[in-house]
C-alpha cells in the first residue's frame, strides 16, 4: 500500500520524527519511521521522494491566442507571467482560452518527469517555455489538456473560482499556489492479517501506538441542509449471510466539479486516478479509512434505492469498466472441490447489488454497473457504504477476474462500525470540492439510512497471562500486556489471571487467544525478546536411508560424476519416446505444454543435460541425480475419497531415483557395470544377493534351453512388475542393458537396471552416431532394503594360493556370470576368488569364455590333489549345468 | 678359483720390507682406480686373491726363523687387512654413483603430467543443504522427509490455510490432473512435513525437513517453478517464542559465522502465531550496508512463528499441553548468496563447467 507522509503526518505528529518543518525525503528521521513500521510488520518495501516545490513553474494568465501558418495543431499563446513583458510559447493543447489562468514552465526549467524545458523555434515562431498539464507535473494523472487554474471571465458556467477573478498573482510558484510541500510515499507490504493497516488511518494507529505518540481520529461533520434521506431512498438486505450492514447516504443539487488539486496530488500519490469529485471522494475515503464506498446516479436507480441480495443464475450486468458479467454460480477454489469442505458450499453464489426494481446495478464489493454510474449530468447521488461477507467477494473477485482495490479490503475484511463514518467523511469531501471550485453547494440530505441485517456484539476473548508469557518466553504483567492493546484500540479489563479483550470492530483477523497474544508481542516489541537456548533432548542423527544417500553421493563424486538437478516437470512426449509404460501425472493447471508432466523416468533430464553440454563442447560429462519420479496409479479410484494419505497412496507413486548417466569419450556399458560394482561395494551391499539379468540374452537362453527339452521356469519369467520400477529398463540399449536384481535368475525383486542407452534414443537428443553413452538407475527404497555384507570379520589364510585358469566354449545365449557361479560352486570352500579374465568370439562363431579361479586353503598349503579335484569338478559341472566344452 | 692353486709357485723367497711396502702401494693404486664394480673386483682378485704377491708371501713364511716369521706375518696381515677395508670402501662409493645414475636416468618433470585424478562435484544446492543438516543434526535434530506430491490436507487444510488462501489458488500452485478430481497438488512448501510429524504421533519432536517444492512462478534470474526449502520444526512442552529466537540465533551463527546477528519482524503466515520473518546480519557487508542488503544492513532469511493452535487441532494434539515453533526458508537463495550466483536458472542448466567451480 502507498503511503504517502502527508497523508499520515494528519493523523499522527510526524515532527517526532523529523522535528518541525515537513517532511525530509532521506536522513535519520526517515529511516527511524521506517524502522517502527518494519518492527510492527508494516514493512516499508519502497520509499519514494516526491519533489514538491516545481521549481520554474508559475502563474500566467492566457492573453493572446492566435494561429501558426501551416500548422493546425499547435498554437501561439502569449501569456503574462507578471514580468514586464508576455512570454511567447507555442502549444498543442486547445481546452483553455483567454483570461485562463494555467501553469507555465519557463525556459530552463526540469519537469519532474525529466523533460527539461529549452527555448525553441517551431514554424518560425520561439516558444519561451511550456504550458503544462497535471500529469506532466505529476500532480494528477489528467493528461488530456493544460491546467487550468481559473477560467476566464465570460468562459464557464462557473468562473467564480476561490475569489473573484483576477485575484491570483501571476508569477507566482505553482507550488506556493498549490500548498505543495514536499512527500515521501513509502510502499507498505500489508500483511492478509492486517485489514485495519489497508488505510492510512490504520497505519498511523499502529505507529502512534508504537512511538507512543497521540492519534488523531477524524470525525468527519457534513452540512446536512436536505430532507432526511430515508425519505429520498430506500435500501433492503435481502441476504444477511451476504451483508451484515448496509448504510446509504444521499446527495442533491450536486454540480460536476473536478476534486481540488490537494485531493487529486494525494490520491495520484496512492496510485490512483482522479476522476470526479464524487468519485474521487470515495476512492479518498477508502485510502484514508479502509471502508470502499460507491456512488450511484439515484435517478438512474428503478425505484430509487439499492437491495442486496444473491445472484441468479443468468443475470447479467455491464461493469464500469465496459464487460459484460455473466452472473449467477461462483466457480469453487480448486483445493475446495468436492466437497472437502463442507462450509464451501453455501458461498456458491456471489453477492449482488440491484436496484428496488430488481435490475442488478452491482457486483457487491468488487465493481459497480456501468449503467448507475456517476457522470456529468449526475445531480442525485445514492451513497452505499456496505460490510460484505469477505470471502464471497473472494470467490466473486477472483471468479471475474476483476481483483479491485475495494476487493482487497473487503476480501481482508473492513470495519462495520466505521460506515457511517466514510459515509459521512465522503459526503464531508464531496462538498468541500464544490466549495474550492466555487460550484453551489450541494445539498446533503439529513441521516443515513441505516440496515443493520446480523447484529455483532463486539468479540471478547479472554487473555490469561500464563498462557501469554507461556507462548512468548516473557514475564509481562496483565497490565503491561494490556498497555500494549490499548493504544491500539483493545479495551481491557482485568481478570484473576488475566484480562478480558475486548476486539475492535475494525479487527476481524482476531478471534483467538493467541491472536492476543501476537498483539501484545508486536507492540512489546519483536526486538525486545530475548532468547533462550533450547536444545533437542535426543541425539541427532542421519536415518539409514540418509546415509545411504549420502555415501551414493559421494561413491559417485569419487568416482568423477558431478551431481545434476534436472526439473520435476518435463515435456509428457518425451516419456512416449522412451517407451515408458506408467502412466504420467499430468499438471491441471500447467504454465507450459512443455512443462505439463511430472516424470516418469530421469534418464531424459539427464540427457538433456548432457545434450547441453556437448552442444557447448563439454565433452568429459558424467552426470547422476537423485530425485523423485512419479506415477498415476493404474488402479486409483473413480471418486476421490478421504482427505490425506489414503488419497496421496490411492493416486499417485512417488519413488526416488538415482541416475548416473556415462557420457565422457569411452564410456559404455561396462563403464555403467563398474560403476555398478563400485556401488555395491561402497554402500556396503552383498554381492551375493545381486545379480544381473539381462532380458535378451535370456530369452535366447530359454529359446536353447527349451529346443533341449529342459525347459526352467526360473527362467520364463520376464519384465520387472508394474509400476515406476517397471520401467527402469526404458530407454536402454536392447542387447547391451540388464535388470539389476535381488537374489538370482529373473524371479529377484528389481532394484535397477545398467547398461547403454539406446542409441536411436541418443539421435534425438542431437548425440552424434556412434557415441555410446553408459547408463545405471536404481531404486533408493530397493538399495535399502538390499542385503548387507555380514559386518563379521572372516580370517584371511596365509598360506599360498594357486590360480587357475579354465577356458570354456559357452553359448552366447549363457551370461558369463552363470559360468561364474558353477566354478564358484566347484570351488567350494577353497574358492578364494572367481572371475571372468578374458572372453572372445572366435571365427567359427563359438565364444570362449576363461574364468580364472584363485584357490587357498585357511589352515594348510594347497595340495596338487586339490587343484586336480577342482579343476575336474569345474569342468563336469560346466558341462552338466551350462553344456559348456573346455577349449582344448 | 682356478689360478689359486696353478698360478702360485709356493716357494717364492719370503720379501723383504721394501717389496712388501711396493705390492701395498701397487695395490692400493689398483683398488683406488677401479672405476665400477667389474674392474674393482678384478682388481681385488689380482692384489688380494690367492696368488698375489701377499698371500703368496704369507704361505712361504714358514721357511723362516720363529722371530722374523712373527714380524713379517705381522706386517703382511696388517696391508691385507688395510687393503680389504679399502676395497669395502671403494664398493660402496661405486654402488653409491651407480645408484645416482641410475636415478638420474629416471628423471620426470612432474609439470609435464596432465592427467589428473578428476572427483565428481556435489549440485551446490546439496551442498548447502547438506550443510544445514549438518547443523541441525549437531543440534540434535532428526531429518524428516515427506512426498514432494501432496495432499491438499497435508499442504493447506491441516495448516490452516482456508480454502480462499491465495496459495491455493491454481495461479499459485500445481494442482494434479488425476482420476475422479482427488485434490492433490506439488507441495508449495515444505511444511505439509510438520503435519506429517505430528500425525506420526511421537512427541517430542525436533526435526528439520529439507525438500523440494513447486509454485507457479515464471523462472527468472531469482525464480524457479523448481527450488528447494528447509523447514524446522520443534514440538515439546513448554516452547516458546524465546526458545525460537535462540534456536534462530543458534543456527544463524553455526551457519554464517560467529559475527552473524539474527532478528525477528512480525508478519504472518496461516500456520503459526505470533508469526515473523526472520533477517540476518547482511554476509557481504556484515550490517554496514552495501548493494547485496539494499543498504539496510540485513537480509531477510524466512518465516518463521509459533505453531498455531488449529495445527495441534487439526492433528489431535493438545495445543494446551504442547506448544512448537516453525521456521523455514530457502536453500538455493542461501547458495545463490554464498557464491553469488547470479542466475538461478544456472542450476539447472548442468553445465559441468558450473558444477565443477562449486
Amino acid at each position: 500500500m502507498l503511503v504517502p507522509l502527508s497523508w499520515l503526518g494528519d493523523f499522527v505528529p510526524l515532527e517526532a520524527f523529523f522535528g518541525p518543518g515537513g517532511v525530509p525525503v532521506t536522513g535519520p528521521g526517515l529511516r527511524r519511521l521506517t524502522e517502527t513500521l518494519d518492527s510492527l510488520g508494516l514493512v516499508v518495501e519502497r520509499v519514494t521522494p516526491v519533489p514538491g516545490d516545481l521549481p520554474g513553474v508559475v502563474l500566467a494568465r492566457v492573453v493572446e491566442i492566435g494561429p501558426i501558418k501551416g500548422a493546425d495543431r499547435i498554437r501561439r499563446v502569449l501569456v503574462d507571467a507578471g514580468g514586464n513583458e508576455p512570454v511567447e510559447v507555442v502549444c498543442g493543447a486547445w481546452n483553455f482560452g483567454l483570461g485562463d489562468v494555467v501553469p507555465l514552465a519557463t525556459v530552463g526549467t526540469t519537469l519532474p518527469g525529466g523533460m527539461r524545458i529549452e527555448r525553441r523555434a517551431l514554424r518560425g515562431v520561439t516558444s519561451n517555455g511550456m504550458l503544462c498539464s497535471s500529469a506532466e507535473l505529476e500532480l494528477a494523472t489528467d493528461a488530456a489538456g493544460i491546467l487550468v487554474l481559473e477560467r476566464g471571465v465570460g468562459d464557464g458556467a462557473h468562473e467564480a473560482a476561490a475569489g473573484a477573478p483576477g485575484a491570483l498573482a501571476l508569477g507566482q510558484p505553482l507550488a506556493e499556489h498549490l500548498g505543495l510541500r514536499p512527500d515521501v510515499v513509502l510502499d507498505l507490504a500489508v500483511e492478509p492479517n492486517r485489514p485495519d493497516a489497508l488505510c492510512i488511518l490504520g497505519v498511523a494507529r499502529d505507529l502512534a501506538a508504537m512511538a507512543r505518540l497521540p492519534l488523531t481520529v477524524p470525525t468527519p461533520q457534513p452540512v446536512e441542509a436536505g430532507p432526511p434521506a430515508a425519505g429520498l431512498a430506500r435500501a433492503e438486505v435481502a441476504a444477511p449471510e451476504a451483508c451484515e450492514r448496509l448504510v446509504v447516504r444521499v446527495v442533491e443539487q450536486l454540480v460536476p466539479v473536478a476534486s481540488p488539486p490537494q485531493v487529486q496530488r494525494r490520491l495520484v500519490l496512492a496510485g490512483m486516478r482522479p476522476i470526479s469529485a464524487v468519485v474521487d471522494a470515495t476512492n479518498y475515503v477508502m485510502l484514508e479509512l479502509g471502508q470502499p464506498t460507491h456512488a450511484y446516479d439515484l435517478d438512474r436507480l428503478g425505484g430509487g434505492g439499492i437491495a442486496v441480495r444473491l445472484a441468479r443464475p443468468g443475470e447479467q450486468l455491464v461493469t464500469l469498466d465496459g464487460v459484460e458479467r455473466h452472473l449467477g454460480q461462483l466457480t469453487l477454489p480448486v483445493g475446495a472441490a468436492a466437497g472437502a469442505d463442507q462450509r464451501q458450499a453455501d458461498v456458491r453464489h456471489e453477492c449482488v447489488v440491484a436496484d428496488l426494481d430488481d435490475h442488478v446495478v452491482g457486483l457487491a464489493g468488487v465493481m459497480g454497473g456501468a449503467a448507475t454510474e456517476v457522470s456529468a449530468t449526475t445531480t442525485r447521488v445514492l451513497l452505499e457504504a456496505a460490510a460484505f461477507e469477505p470471502r464471497r467477494i473472494v470467490r466473486s473477485a477472483r471468479h471475474h477476474g476483476l481483483r479491485s482495490e475495494a476487493s482487497v479490503r473487503f476480501e481482508r475484511g473492513i470495519d462495520p462500525e466505521g460506515l457511517v463514518r466514510a459515509a459521512d467523511r465522503v459526503v464531508e469531501l464531496v462538498a468541500a470540492a464544490a466549495a474550492a471550485a466555487g460550484a453551489p453547494a450541494p445539498l446533503v440530505a439529513a441521516g443515513v439510512v441505516d440496515v443493520r441485517a446480523v447484529a455483532r456484539p463486539a468479540r471478547r476473548i479472554v487473555l490469561r497471562t500464563d498462557r501469554l508469557n507461556g507462548v512468548l518466553g516473557t514475564a509481562l504483567a496483565a497490565e503491561e500486556a494490556a498497555g500494549c492493546l490499548e493504544p491500539i484500540g483493545f479495551t481491557t479489563s482485568p481478570l484473576p489471571g488475566g484480562l478480558e479483550v475486548t476486539v475492535p470492530s475494525f479487527r476481524p483477523d482476531v478471534t483467538l487467544e493467541v491472536d492476543v497474544v501476537e498483539e501484545v508481542a508486536r507492540h512489546y516489541g519483536y526486538e525486545r525478546i530475548a532468547g533462550t537456548p533450547r536444545r533437542a533432548p535426543g541425539v541427532g542423527r542421519l536415518s539409514d536411508g540418509q546415509v545411504l544417500r549420502r555415501r551414493l553421493r559421494r561413491l559417485l563424486t569419487g568416482a568423477g560424476v558431478d551431481e545434476a538437478w534436472t526439473s520435476s516437470i518435463v515435456d509428457p512426449t518425451v516419456a512416449r519416446r522412451l517407451e515408458v509404460r506408467a502412466g504420467a501425472v499430468a499438471l491441471a493447471n500447467p504454465m507450459v505444454a512443455e512443462e505439463s508432466a511430472l516424470r516418469t523416468h530421469l534418464l531424459p533430464g539427464l540427457l538433456d543435460a548432457l545434450r547441453r553440454n556437448v552442444s557447448r563442447q563439454n565433452d568429459d560429462v558424467r552426470l547422476f541425480e537423485l530425485g523423485a519420479v512419479f506415477a498415476a496409479r493404474p488402479t486409483a479410484p473413480a471418486t476421490p475419497g478421504p482427505a490425506g494419505d489414503g488419497l496421496l497412496q490411492a493416486h499417485v507413486e512417488e519413488r526416488e531415483l538415482v541416475g548416473v548417466l556415462l557420457g565422457a569419450p569411452g564410456d559404455d556399458a561396462s563403464a555403467a557395470v563398474a560403476c555398478w560394482w563400485r556401488l555395491v561395494d561402497g554402500l556396503g551391499l552383498d554381492p551375493d544377493a545381486l545379480a544381473l539379468d539381462q532380458p535378451r540374452l535370456r530369452a535366447g537362453a530359454a529359446a536353447a534351453e527349451d529346443r533341449a527339452g529342459r525347459g526352467d521356469g526360473d527362467r520364463a519369467g520376464g519384465g520387472a512388475g508394474e509400476g515406476l520400477v517397471g520401467d527402469l529398463l526404458a530407454g536402454c540399449h536392447p542387447s547391451r542393458a540388464a535388470w539389476i536384481r535381488q537374489g538370482s535368475g529373473s524371479s529377484g525383486r528389481c532394484v535397477g537396471a545398467l547398461g547403454e542407452v539406446d542409441p536411436s534414443l541418443l539421435a534425438t537428443f542431437d548425440l552424434p552416431p556412434g557415441r555410446r553413452v553408459g547408463w545405471l538407475v536404481c531404486d533408493v527404497a530397493g538399495l535399502l532394503a538390499t542385503p548387507r555384507r555380514s559386518p563379521l570379520a572372516r580370517p584371511v589364510s596365509r598360506y599360498p594360493s594357486s590360480d587357475v585358469d579354465l577356458a570354456f566354449v559357452l553359448a552366447e545365449a549363457r551370461p558369463a556370470d552363470d559360468l561364474v557361479a558353477v566354478v564358484r560352486e566347484a570351488a567350494g570352500d577353497l574358492g578364494e576368488a572367481v572371475a571372468v579374465l578374458d572372453a572372445y568370439r572366435a571365427g567359427d562363431g563359438t565364444r570362449s569364455v576363461t574364468v580364472r579361479t584363485r584357490l587357498r586353503a585357511l589352515e594348510r598349503t594347497l595340495s596338487d590333489q586339490d587343484v586336480a579335484a577342482f579343476r575336474s569338478a569345474a569342468i563336469a559341472l560346466a558341462a552338466e549345468r551350462l553344456g559348456a566344452i573346455l577349449r582344448a | 678359483m682356478g689360478d689359486d692353486t696353478t698360478g702360485g709357485t709356493g716357494t717364492e723367497a719370503p720379501p723383504d720390507p721394501g717389496a712388501v711396502e711396493a705390492a701395498a702401494a701397487a695395490a692400493r693404486g689398483a683398488l683406488q682406480a677401479a672405476g665400477s664394480l667389474e674392474a674393482l673386483e678384478a682388481a681385488r682378485h689380482a692384489h688380494l686373491g690367492r696368488s698375489s704377491p701377499l698371500l703368496v708371501w704369507r704361505r712361504s713364511l714358514g721357511a723362516l726363523d720363529p722371530d722374523e716369521r712373527r714380524r713379517v706375518g705381522l706386517v703382511l696381515n696388517d696391508r691385507r687387512a688395510e687393503l680389504e677395508s679399502l676395497a669395502e670402501a671403494r664398493a660402496a662409493e661405486l654402488a653409491t654413483e651407480a645408484r645416482a645414475a641410475q636415478l638420474a636416468a629416471d628423471a620426470l618433470d612432474l609439470t609435464e603430467v596432465t592427467a589428473r585424478w578428476r572427483p565428481g562435484h556435489l549440485h551446490v544446492v546439496t551442498q548447502v543443504r547438506e550443510e544445514l543438516e549438518d547443523v541441525f543434526v549437531g543440534m540434535g535434530y532428526e531429518i524428516a522427509e515427506g512426498p514432494e506430491a501432496e495432499s491438499d490436507w497435508h499442504n493447506f487444510t491441516a495448516l490452516n490455510m482456508p480454502p480462499d488462501h491465495p496459495a491455493r489458488s491454481a495461479q499459485d500452485s500445481f494442482y494434479l490432473d488425476l482420476a475422479g478430481g482427488a485434490s492433490l497438488l506439488l507441495r508449495s512448501q515444505t511444511s505439509p512435513v510438520q503435519v506429517r510429524l505430528l500425525e506420526r504421533g511421537q512427541l517430542p519432536i525436533y526435526a528439520v525437513a529439507p525438500g523440494r517444492v513447486y509454485r507457479r512462478d515464471t523462472a527468472d534470474a531469482r525464480h524457479l517453478p523448481v527450488f528447494h526449502q528447509i523447514e524446522g520444526f520443534v514440538v515439546d512442552r513448554g516452547v516458546t517464542f524465546a526458545d525460537l529466537v535462540g534456536t534462530i540465533d543458534t543456527f544463524v551463527r553455526a551457519i554464517f559465522g560467529e559475527g552473524t546477528r539474527s532478528r525477528l519482524r512480525p508478519a504472518y503466515f496461516p500456520f503459526t502465531e505470533p508469526s515473523a520473518e526472520f533477517e540476518v546480519t547482511c554476509t557481504i557487508c556484515g550490517g554496514e550496508g552495501c548493494r547485496t542488503c539494499g543498504q539496510v544492513g540485513w537480509i531477510e532469511l524466512g518465516g518463521c512463528g509459533m505453531v498455531h493452535p488449529a495445527v495441534f487441532q487439526a492433528t489431535g494434539v493438545d495445543p494446551e499441553e504442547w506448544s512448537g515453533f516453525a521456521f523455514g526458508f530457502g536453500i538455493d537463495r542461501l547458495a545463490l548468496m554464498r557464491h553469488e550466483v547470479e542466475d538461478l536458472r544456472t542450476f539447472i542448466e548442468n553445465d559441468v563447467r558450473f558444477l565443477r567451480q562449486l
